[in-house]
């Protein structure tokens, strides 16, 4: 296989110096890598090294949505955004809830190689809450599932949420909830406080999310199981799992990039007037307050990571009066740049620390192999170059994604990935697909 | 540009006092035997319902006739929208026919929002969802400026479910840009959790409120909220919150009584105080038309509209 050798990255932001990566392997990192034979170069100068991002929280709409998503489509959207893995959820149609739905999924990852897709398996049969889904055979199938979600619905029933995480922790699995109490949350359209009174709009309250989050710490605790909290979005939650990690309770939980910078003031102020849907998102836009706590639990380790929750719909879904919208945004592409803006740019994580929040750790939850690792000789070659110098105003017709509900559109955002390289080969360079 | 009436917070207190004196230069017309005025002849207003609301629907065709516009009724029912065409395709099927207005009432909180970045022509808001209902706003401070001689200073309770209503939203801001003192009436469960971020008072407390009112505004209260638990039963909501003949012996004299209809008899209003001299129901109806007609007049009938908000 091919040599390259990439010049002058600053690894994690340090100083500059050459990776040399050979057969998808890196083979050497320093001045030393310089040396080697001949190779393919990619100039360096200027970016940022990270390893490969791995994302936890992806619909890439495959099967079933195809007219807003494909495994194609959403995977150019993840190389674009500095991602070697991301993790498909299983609310398709049909539901990824058998071994066959995941491999299908997975192989259409290998297939089209611009990073690898790691199925989620559904945690109840069609989602519906009532039965568990073949755990067991979706973990053992080629698609090695290791996370299970029902993500857009709630596993509401205590339960059934109490044998999924007991069954799961024959194969390492975890389970991601969805944390929102139906009954709290019918009809439901924006965070429940200030902007829901004037806007006339049905609230979803933040204690639907934290009732739900503190009773699976809890089942989490007594079964002694894995629980990973999908998209936390409230001061309350982050509270709660922070008081659950110091009990030494295996409990990890993700923020999404929205969740970092968007607050639900957009609702009532966007340059199209109040009511845009391009913010209807589920859980919803919060407030500061809740801004502020999320970014300070993702500092502090508290929260473990960044995951996109990517979710594609096509324009007709959007256009609309807001109750009649689709809930989501898309975001693979703009995640990192989200991330600097939010937390790099405000001191409170390092580069060291995005690699982290962004790579390590969702891999680690997810039992991903081959992803997740520090950029040093032996490491597979998953590594993401990024020019943090650079600002951008986001434009949604030049993303890869099929869809184009983009929340920062027009938004001038920091940062741009360069280059992605998925086991040493280019799926992304000079900012383009390979 | 100033264009749309869709939230009551898009009037400034000039804005407002200028649609009220308009009406009360068209109440005049009303009173004619003619009624007819030719200042909107030619300009098209479409009247789109995707609620059931008659009487706001021919309160609004009627103050477009009055003026002699040319009026489209499009209603949900019977047409292209029962078959799922889309609130933008609606629009600009509108806009295609050279609507100069939309009179727009949708189930949805924010549709006219939304419809305004669609067309072309002003939109007015004729109730959306649980959010506003501007003109009705309108309409109650010319009711009670009419009644009482004035709005400054009066002491407004509106009285039932905030959480859910259109018309106690309009007429707060409303109210509080005219100078009234508002307060609002309500069982907990049935006002925003964050409804003392209103520019607004709030009690939950009717008899020690009614002594101190000018006007009490009744809102219809829905007997579906008591199934989602808002309220125990509609005897208890009656109790505690409905106007009976007592309550209302406690208010004083001068004080009247409002509703935006239609009324639950019995539930928020006893019969006795709906058919009061005090009350002006009947009146808010006929009002109801004249004042459409000074918004529909203000929006349309120059080269720039005099009153309103862009998006």
């Amino acid at each position: 296989m091919s040599t390259i050798l990439i010049k002058n990255a600053r690894i994690l932001g340090g100083e500059p110096c050459d990776i040399l990566v050979r057969d998808g392997v890196i083979a050497e990192v320093g001045a030393a890598a310089g040396k080697a034979g001949p190779a393919e170069t990619i100039d360096a100068t200027g970016l940022i090294a990270l390893p490969g991002l791995v994302d936890l929280h992806t619909h890439l709409r495959e099967p079933g949505r195809e007219d807003a998503e494909t495994v194609q489509t959403g995977t150019q959207a993840a190389a674009r955004g500095g991602f070697t893995a991301v993790h498909a959820m299983a609310n398709t149609s049909p539901v990824a809830d058998t071994a066959g739905v995941v491999e299908q999924v997975w192989r259409l990852g290998q297939e089209y190689g611009h990073c690898d897709v790691q199925p989620v398996g559904a945690v109840t049969s069609g989602l519906e809450g009532r039965q568990l889904a073949e755990l067991g055979a979706m973990a053992d199938s080629a698609a090695r599932v290791r996370v299970f979600s029902d993500d857009g619905k709630c596993v509401s029933d205590a339960v059934l949420m109490r044998r999924a995480l007991e069954y799961v922790k024959a194969f390492d699995g975890v389970v991601a909830q969805h944390a929102q109490e139906p009954r709290l949350t019918e009809g439901a359209q924006v965070n429940e406080g200030e902007i829901s009174g004037r806007l006339g709009l049905t609230g979803w309250p933040a204690v639907a999310e934290e009732a739900i989050i503190a009773r699976d710490c809890l089942l989490a605790a007594h079964v002694g199981s894995r629980l990973h909290v999908c998209h936390v979005s409230t001061a309350g939650s982050v509270e709660i799992i922070r008081w659950a990690k110091s009990k030494g309770w295996d409990v990890t939980a993700e923020v999404t990039p929205h969740h970092l910078l968007l607050t639900d003031s957009c609702v009532e102020r966007s340059p199209v007037g109040p009511y845009n849907p391009i913010y209807k998102v589920n859980p919803p836009l919060r407030t500061n307050e809740d801004v502020l706590a999320l970014r300070e639990a993702l500092a502090d380790g508290t929260i473990d990571c960044v995951a996109t929750d990517h979710a594609p719909h096509p324009v007709e879904d959007k256009e609309t009066e807001w109750a009649a919208a689709a809930m989501g945004m898309i975001g693979l592409e703009t995640a990192l740049s989200v991330v600097q803006e939010a937390m790099v740019e405000t001191g409170l994580l390092d580069w060291a620390g995005v690699a982290d929040r962004m790579s390590y750790r969702p891999a680690r939850i997810g039992r991903l192999s081959g992803h997740g690792s520090p950029l040093e000789a032996g490491a597979a070659a998953n590594i993401t170059l990024y020019d943090p110098s650079v600002r951008t105003a986001v434009d949604p017709a030049a993303m890869a994604s099929k869809s184009r509900n983009t929340p920062y559109e027009g938004m001038t955002l920091p940062g741009r990935v360069v280059a992605t390289l998925l086991r040493g080969r280019p799926t992304v360079l000079e900012g383009k697909l390979v | 540009m100033k264009r749309h009436l869709i939230s009551a917070g898009d009037l400034t207190r000039d804005d407002a006092l200028l649609v009220l004196d308009t009406a009360e230069e068209l109440a005049r017309v009303s009173e004619r035997s003619i009624k007819k005025l030719p200042t909107l002849r030619g300009r098209t207003v479409v009247n789109l319902f995707y609620e059931d609301s008659t009487r706001t629907r021919i309160s609004f065709e009627a103050a477009a006739k009055r003026l002699s516009a040319d009026v489209i009724n499009f209603s949900a029912k019977g047409s292209s929208v029962s078959k799922g065409e889309s609130l933008k395709d609606t629009a600009l099927t509108l806009e295609a026919m050279g609507a100069d207005a939309v009179v727009i009432r949708h189930a949805a909180s924010g549709a006219p929002h939304r419809l305004a970045n669609w067309v072309r022509g002003s939109v007015v808001n004729a109730g959306d969802g649980t959010h506003e209902h501007p003109t009705q706003a309108l309409l109650d401070a010319f009711s009670m400026r009419r009644r009482m001689g004035r709005i400054e200073g009066l002491k407004v309770a509106i009285v039932g479910d905030v959480l859910h209503s259109r018309v106690a939203r309009s007429n707060v801001l409303l109210l509080q840009a005219l100078g009234a003192e508002v307060t609002l009436v309500a069982p907990p469960t049935l006002l925003p959790v964050a409804v003392d971020t209103w520019p607004c008072q709030v009690s939950y407390d009717l008899d020690a409120v009614l002594p101190k009112s000018d006007v009490v505004m009744m809102l219809r209260v829905q007997l579906e909220r008591m199934n989602a638990a808002y309220f125990p039963s509609a005897r208890e909501y009656s109790r505690r919150y409905g106007l009976d003949r007592e309550r209302f012996a406690r208010l004083h004299d001068d004080a009247i009584v409002m509703h935006p209809g239609p009324m639950n008899r019995g539930m928020e209003i006893s019969a006795e105080v709906a058919d009061s001299p005090r009350s002006t129901i009947v009146e808010q109806v006929a009002n109801g038309v004249t004042v459409r007609m000074a918004v529909l007049y203000l929006l349309l009938s120059g080269s720039e509209p005099a009153i309103g908000g862009d998006l």
